[in-house]
């Protein structure tokens, strides 16, 4: 009798089947036959694998062929704008501190546009790992001149060759992050032969391992095929890496810190978290909660994600920001992420609201909203399909239909938000009168016992937070709050 | 004495021939044949795989090769 068991074969930290890629092909991943990315991937994901914290692994790819690597692993990832990478992951590596941080860049991404974020993220020891994938070129748009593209080399920017009097020498990264204190691991590997890849595959399990214990900043910067934009196959391309790069860019271990010398990373804040709240958030109200006060009502057991569409000038971010301090006065964690055109007024806006009892992953709502508020037709139209089944919609009613349709599947509230706030003298506080119709909401419908007399405490002191030294402003908003709850029809 | 067996999935392979120039004992060959992707795919063409895992490492796809292992039980 014979046994078989798999003694190389694909990771579990890559998906089965790469349902995030669109189109029909599922299996394989979407770079050209021969390309370095993906045998880095491959690297990456065994690595990840054999230190076991898939769970709280981050890779973090900005633009560049790679951009899409989160279609293929099974572990956090997030896609940033060019060259953004180190910046993205410092802030993720300092807001959760449990969670491994990888940032993948490309030579035209981390050695131009980026190359100021990772030399700085590089300069403060942050907890990451970056993986420097140097293909000599700009891989995604075409085969165009990099910084590391070397002295003759031709590319579609350069038809006759990079000429250094033109266009300066090829950037050598690893030498440069040698000249800093801070990093703890720096390493120059090549995709080539067998024995090169095990060289590689060795320098990126000392990368993710070092991020395991925490020792801080790692770099390994690969030498890596891009056969397309080189036009070259297989063999001429691996010539091309270890004869001509690997001169100009020799291989080898640059710094690898003794135990002794690591500075364990830990989030040390240089200020105490309390007297940073009083300096930026001075207590505005005498009558606040107690700092331990936890809102018991059931329906904030899950995450409640809410929607505010309309039109600049609305208020509606404004109203974002109410809604949000309702929730940090009551100990939730919140987000509020605005998004509006380039005018200051009449434009569209909207903001996205999450109050959560729990870490708060991605302040993006695009979908399972629990309360969308529309202020305008349009913004109805354009956010409708967000809200979840049994979400509820509430809408000003003096300007806008709803479809019944929406109503039949919906708890939906209009209210004449707009036409209340002119008769109270001022368009602007119709963002209150909806505060107020969402009090009466959530009182009437969705909470219990303590909490229904709390409520109205919570938004009122909300907008005393936001229109802080505003007396007028605040009695108007005040006002406007319980013309909102009497304007509810159940 | 342990023996190995290497396999290409058709579907998944994209004809790059990294692994044929890399196998130390010269047993995958570029094939003819497209797959619905329209590359060559590489086929094993004689026995004496040694389980160097090189062909597994020099291909870019994650799931185009796998190397297995056979050990005898008894009975
Ligand atoms: C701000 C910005 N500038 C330019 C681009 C266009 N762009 C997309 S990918 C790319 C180059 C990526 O090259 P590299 O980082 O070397 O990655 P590769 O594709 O070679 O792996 C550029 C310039 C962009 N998407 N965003
Ligand atoms: S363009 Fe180059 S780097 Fe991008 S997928 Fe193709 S071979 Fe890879
Ligand atoms: S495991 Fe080694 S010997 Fe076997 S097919 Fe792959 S490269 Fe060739
Ligand atoms: S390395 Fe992978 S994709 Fe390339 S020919 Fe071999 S099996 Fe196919
Ligand atoms: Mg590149």
């Amino acid at each position: 009798m014979t046994e078989e068991h798999v003694k190389f074969g694909k990771s579990k930290v890559f998906f089965d089947t790469f349902e995030r890629r669109p189109g029909p092909i599922k299996k394989n991943m979407h770079y050209c036959p021969g390309c370095g990315h993906g045998i880095l991937h491959k690297l990456i994901a065994e690595a990840i694998e054999d230190q076991g914290i898939q769970d709280r692994t981050v890779i973090i790819a900005p633009v560049g062929c790679a951009v899409f690597s989160y279609y293929y692993y099974n572990c956090g990832g997030i896609s940033v704008p060019h060259g953004r990478a180190p910046a993205v992951g410092t802030g993720l590596a300092r807001a959760l501190p449990d969670d491994f941080v990888i940032s993948y860049q490309g030579d035209g991404d981390l050695a131009a546009i980026g190359l100021n974020e990772f030399l700085q993220a590089a300069n403060r020891g942050e907890s990451m790992s970056v993986f420097f994938v140097n293909n000599s070129t700009y891989g995604m748009t075409g085969g165009q001149m990099a910084p590391t593209t070397l002295p003759g080399q031709k590319t579609v920017t350069s038809p006759c060759g990079r000429q250094i009097e033109n266009d300066g020498y090829p950037i050598k990264v690893c030498e440069m992050v040698n000249t800093l204190a801070a990093p703890v691991y720096i390493e120059r590997v090549a995709l080539t032969s067998t024995a090169k890849i095990m060289q590689a595959r060795k320098a990126i399990r000392k990368a993710v391992a070092n991020l395991k214990e925490r020792k801080g900043f790692s770099l390994v910067e690969i030498l890596s095929p891009c056969p397309v934009n080189l036009k070259m196959n297989a063999k001429t391309i691996n010539a091309f890496i270890d004869e001509q790069m690997s001169r100009y860019f020799p291989l080898g271990c640059f710094r690898d810190e003794p135990e002794s010398k690591v500075k364990h990373y830990a989030i040390r804040p240089v200020h105490d978290p309390e007297s940073v709240k009083k300096v930026l958030f001075p207590p505005k109200l005498n009558i606040g909660v107690a700092s331990d006060f936890k809102n018991q009502s059931k329906i904030f057991e899950n995450e409640r994600r809410i929607k505010i569409a309309g039109f600049g000038g609305q208020g509606i971010l404004s109203l974002g920001i109410m809604l949000a301090t309702m929730g940090k006065l009551r100990n939730f964690n919140v987000t509020w992420l605005p998004s509006y055109g380039p005018e200051q007024r009449g434009g569209s806006a909207n903001c996205s609201v999450i109050l959560s009892r729990n870490l708060i992953g991605s302040p993006v709502i695009d979908d399972n909203c629990n309360l969308l508020i529309a202020m305008t037709q349009v913004a109805l139209d354009k956010f409708m399909h967000e809200l979840k089944p049994n979400g509820v919609l509430v809408y000003d009613s003096s300007t806008m239909r709803v479809p019944t349709h929406i109503a039949d599947s919906h708890p939906v509230f209009g209210i004449k938000a707009l036409d209340i706030a002119l008769g109270l003298g001022s368009l602007k506080c119709a963002n209150s009168v909806i505060m107020g119709a969402l009090s009466a909401i959530l009182i009437d419908r969705y909470l219990e016992g303590a909490d229904k007399m709390d409520f109205d405490r919570a938004f009122e002191e909300a907008i005393i937070d936001c229109f802080n030294k505003k007396p007028e402003v605040i009695k108007l908003n005040i006002c406007a709050f319980y013309e909102g709850k009497k304007a509810v029809r159940f | 004495m342990k023996r190995y067996r290497v396999k290409i999935e058709p579907e998944e392979c994209k004809g790059c021939g990294r692994c044929v120039l890399a196998c130390p004992r010269g047993i995958l060959e570029q094939g003819t044949h497209l797959n619905e992707m329209g590359y060559a795919y590489v086929c094993v063409t004689k026995e004496g795989c040694i389980g160097c895992g090189s062909c597994f490492y020099q291909c870019p796809e994650p799931g185009a090769v796998t190397v297995y292992e056979i050990t005898e039980t008894e009975d």
